[in-house]
Parts: structure tokens; sequence; C-alpha cells
């Protein structure tokens, strides 16, 4: 175990850097389009509603979850989770909130490395006069790696700025970013909504007003309201933007005192990410693009998801504002995506870190290091053999997958397991008849309370033990059959079985080999990584510390 | 606008900013607990205290 444990600067910066792991890009790219996907203006009340119900208790149960692992000096899930029950077993269900964090900074670390470049491309001008074929060209040719000086070094600039700032430890380095990176995201998104709601047809080569991107949006369309895939959609979109599932926000708690708050800071981490998504996220993309397009383009674009938006029409769009608002409008909205990335991967590098701390004593400079280096090489062949769908299969195992099922574990270990040993003993030593009294109760409620500056609705304590499993197992378990189809590649057998170009027929066949080759390699870090747990339970045996 | 659209958007709006802010509201003007606590800021104080 380490022996001198960091702390958060300030309260203001610890909430501040824990809503940065949860803003992401996936804020400004990923909920306009399912909103428009699932019943416009009506997707907000499903969303609201799995917010309420899964999101602010997922959010609970891992501050809750992270500060009481604090206690003990455990800074990522593996032991976090270990401390919490005496079965061996959580400590390998603990793995999944070391190798997610791990296999999504590969990933991400690419993707955040393309908002830093295309703000040097919006500055020297290279979108100018192009076609909006020659922006999503330029695109194109850059994950394609016909640049690749260019791709790799701004994917090595990113990794050095993350590890940089990672070494410079939790206040002086994750926390600053989070102080700057967050009020300056929160400024670039008003300005680009300010220019957005001032789209006007037949300015600049407009062909609608404003409010038509904003009808399209927020029109209700209440006859979606009660589809399971409407629902599904909002529980995902809940899941995925709150970071939860991941053990980053468990890392971060871990470093709160037993007796400071967690209720209230998880609710304004959790709603200023709200905040970014509902406000800013929906008042940006939409109304911009469908301002220059029209609904069936915009429609037919967010078929393929809302990074093509983002990075193939948005600098084309911007352009027709002319050169100064084109360059401002461009530094705006890839700076905004950048310091949603960057404070989501910093958050990423924190559990891996405190592991490496906490187990095998690493110094703290050391342990930024060996992240960066392992992000480097894990994340290599998602920039390399990016159009092979390397970068899809990480997304998709650990950005996706991995994220459902550990938070399903962790609501059943927090509501079902934790604590209830003692419940057991205190029924076995009462009057009671049957154990339904003493079930109904949640012992780890007083986790969540202690220490809290708010009050927190005791509804919570049922919402928590019932409906949030219940939820959650939904989803994971809905998912399923997709899982299956990806492991056996129905989709790109599909592709094969209609393709007549020899071309893409060759590009499909290696495409196989590749993503059968990511997921191995993918297995095997997991692997390695629950190897390494087991060498630290091994280590804390025989030093004495179980 | 269409008012339907309208009123979706600024009812979605205005319950999300207003939450945010009064959470946030609330953890500004919350005094910060005794010392020690979780946050390095507001040490000195305590070593103010102490000598």
């Amino acid at each position: 175990m380490s022996t001198k444990t960091e702390s958060w600067g300030s309260r203001v910066g610890l909430i501040l850097a824990m809503a940065g792991n949860a803003v992401g890009l996936g804020n400004f790219l990923r909920f306009p389009v399912q909103a428009v996907q699932n019943g416009g203006g009506a997707f907000i009340i499903p969303y609201l509603v799995c917010f309420l119900l899964m999101g602010i208790p997922l959010l609970f149960v891992e501050w809750s979850m992270g500060r009481f692992g604090g206690k003990y000096g455990h800074h990522s899930t593996p032991f976090i989770l270990d401390s919490m029950d005496k079965r061996k077993f959580w400590k390998y269900i603990g793995v999944f909130g070391i190798f997610t964090n791990l296999a999504v900074a590969a990933y991400y670390c690419y993707l955040e490395s393309w908002t830093l470049s295309w703000v040097w491309h919006s500055i020297s001008r290279t979108f100018a006069g192009q076609s909006q074929d020659e922006v999503a060209g330029f695109f194109n040719s850059y994950v394609g790696l016909e640049m690749p000086f260019e791709t790799i070094f701004f994917w090595v600039l990113c990794l050095l700025l993350n590890t940089w700032i990672l070494s410079k430890g939790l206040s002086g380095g994750v926390e600053k970013v989070a102080k700057i990176g967050m009020p300056l995201l929160i400024v670039f998104g008003v300005f680009l909504a300010i220019m957005a709601f001032n789209v006007e047809a037949g300015v600049a080569g407009a062909i609608n007003d404003a409010s038509v991107g904003l009808n399209f949006l927020w029109t209700p369309d209440f006859s979606t309201i009660w589809s399971p895939k409407v629902w599904l959609a909002a529980a995902g979109q809940i899941f995925f933007t709150l970071s939860v599932g991941m053990g980053s926000i468990q890392c971060y708690a871990s470093y709160v005192k037993k007796n400071d708050d967690i209720a209230l800071n998880a609710m304004s981490a959790g709603w200023m990410n709200e905040f970014v998504e509902v406000v800013l996220g929906a008042a940006i993309i939409i109304p911009i693009s469908v301002g220059y397009l029209g609904v069936d383009k915009v429609l037919e674009m967010t078929q393929t998801g809302g990074l093509g938006l983002g990075f193939k029409t948005l600098p084309f769009l911007f352009e027709q504002w002319g050169t100064v608002l084109a360059i401002l409008c461009g530094v705006c909205w890839f700076g905004l995506l950048f310091f949603a990335g960057v404070t989501s991967s910093l958050a990423m590098g924190t559990p891996v870190m405190g592991f490496l701390k906490d187990e095998f004593g690493w110094k703290h400079k050391n342990a930024a290091w060996a992240f960066g280096g392992l992000v480097f090489i894990l994340g290599l062949p998602t920039v390399l053999f990016f159009n092979y769908g390397v970068f899809d299969e990480y997304d998709y195992w650990a950005g996706t997958f991995s994220l459902v099922l550990f938070a399903f574990f962790e609501i059943i270990l927090f509501s079902w397991v934790f604590g209830l040993s003692d419940l057991y003993n205190e029924w076995r030593n009462s009057d009671d008849v049957l154990p339904f009294k003493a079930m109904k109760r949640l012992p780890a409620w007083k986790e969540i309370t202690t220490g809290a500056d708010i009050k927190v609705p005791a509804i919570y304590k049922f919402i928590i033990k019932f409906v949030t499993p219940v939820f959650l197992g939904v989803v994971f378990f809905s998912s399923l059959p997709g899982v299956w189809d990806k492991i056996i590649n129905k989709d790109i057998y599909q592709k094969i079985a209609t393709t007549t170009d020899p071309k893409e027929l060759e590009l499909l066949n290696e495409t196989i080999l590749f993503v059968n080759a990511s997921r191995l390699l993918l297995l095997l870090v997991f692997v390695g990584i629950s190897f390494l747990v087991f060498v630290a339970y091994k280590k804390r045996k025989k030093e004495g510390r179980i | 606008m269409k008012t339907e659209a309208l009123i979706t958007m600024l009812i979605a709006v205005g319950t999300v900013t207003a939450v945010t802010g009064y959470f946030f509201y609330l953890v500004l003007s919350t005094p910060p607990k005794q010392e020690p606590d979780s946050y390095e800021d507001n040490d000195e104080e305590l070593v103010r205290k102490n000598d």
C-alpha cells in the first residue's frame, strides 16, 4: 500500500473533475442523435426517468463504494469490492474497473487526438473552400493513415499530454485541468449555441432557420413513449453519459474522507453532466446541420451516429460563416470536444495508477508513465487498423458490454450483499420470525448518508434495492442477443453475402481477422490484470494486510 | 418554433438548469466540515489553529 495518499484540492475541484469524467464527446455527438431517433422531445421523458431511477442511484452507489474502499487505502475496484464482502471472487469482478479504463483509454485517446488535430486544421484553414465531400474525405484519409505522420503525431501528443497531467497528481494535474477545462467548455458551448440559434434561411447559404432544427429535435412524438426500444435507448444513453460502470468514479471518490459528503457531490456532478448534455448538447449540432442540410439529409446522416456530423460536416458548415467565424467556431467546437475528452481520459488513468501504487508500491510518476505506455501499446492497433473495425471492437467490448456487466454486478453487491451478514445476525438475535422485515432494509444506506449535506429521499432505499437492479438487468439481458450476433460476426458475414466487389470482399475478410485478433488481445489484457490482482492478493496475505 | 416543441424545450432546459444551479449553489453555500477534511486548500487553517 502506498504510504502517503493524495487528496483533492477543493470540493468544487472534485465536483468539476467528477463532472468532467462524465462529460464526454457523447454529450455533444450521441445525445442529440439518440433524441432525434427516439421520439424527439418525447425522448426527454424516458431519459430523465432513467436518470432518476438508474443514473442517480448508480452515482450514489459508486461514490459510496469509493469512499468506503478509500477508508482501507484502496483506490481501484478489485480491492474496493474485496473489502465489501468476504467472498474472494469479488476482487476478480473488480478487474473490470481496471480493464475498462485501460481499454477505453486506448481508443478514446485516439478519438481525443482528432479533436486536437481538427483545432489545428481549423486555425490553419485546411477546410477553406472545400466541399462537404472533400471535408468528409479529409476525415477518411486521416483515419485511413494516408497522412500517417500527422495522425500519429497528434495521437502521441495527446497521450503525452494525458500522461504528463496525470503525473502531476490529483490536485496538481487532474483537478487543475477540470477547473480550467469545464468552465471553458461551457463558455464554448454557449457561444456555439448562440451561433446555432442565429442560423437564418437565405443567409450564408442556410436553407432553414434554426427553428426548423429545434422543431426537428424537440417536437414530441408521444406515440413512441411506450416503445421498449426508446426506453432502452434512454437507459443506454444515461448509462454511458454518466461514466458509470467504469470504476473511475470509485477511484475519485476513494480520496474523500469517511465523514465528508458524497450525496450532494454526486448530485451536483451528475446534474452538471445533464446540463451540458441537455442544454448545450442539444443546442449545437442539430440546429446547425438542419439549417444547412435539411431534415432529410440530417436524418440520413444520424443513422451512422454523431461522429460523422461532428467531424465530417460541421467544419464545412462553419466555413459558410466566413474566415473569422469559421476559425473561431472550429476552435470552440473541437476545443470543447477536446476538453470533454481529456477530462474523461484523465479519469481513466487514475484507477490504473491507484492499483499500481496501492498494490505494488509504485511511485506516482512511474505509475503515470506506465499507464501512458500501456495505452500506447494497446491503442496502437486502433490507430493502425481503424478501417478494419478494431476501434469499434474496443468500443463495443470495453466501452459498452463491460460497463453494463460491471454495473450490474456492483449494484447487486451494494444492494444485496454488502452488510447483509450483519443484518442476518441482527435478525437471528431478534424476535422476528421471518427475515422479510430485515431483508427490506438496505444496510449500505448509511454509506450514502454519512456526512451528507442533503437529505437523501428515503424512496432511494427502495429504488437502489429493487428498481435499479431490475433496470440494469433488463438493459443487460436485452443486449445479449446483440452480443451473440457480435461474437459470431453476423453483421460482417451479412455484408460478405451481399458484396460483389472483390476489393470490398477482401477488406471484409481481413476485417474478420483483425476483429477476432483484437478480441483475443482484450481477453489477454483482462486475464493479465486478473493475474496481477491474484499476485497482489497473495502479496497482501503474505504481508498480513488481509 | 412549433408551440409543443418550444414548450418541451423550455421545460426540459429550464428544469435541468434550475436543478443543476440549485445543487451547485448548495455546494458553494454549505460551510466546510471540520478539519481534517478531504481537501488540501484549507489545510493551512488547521495548521494555524494548531500553532
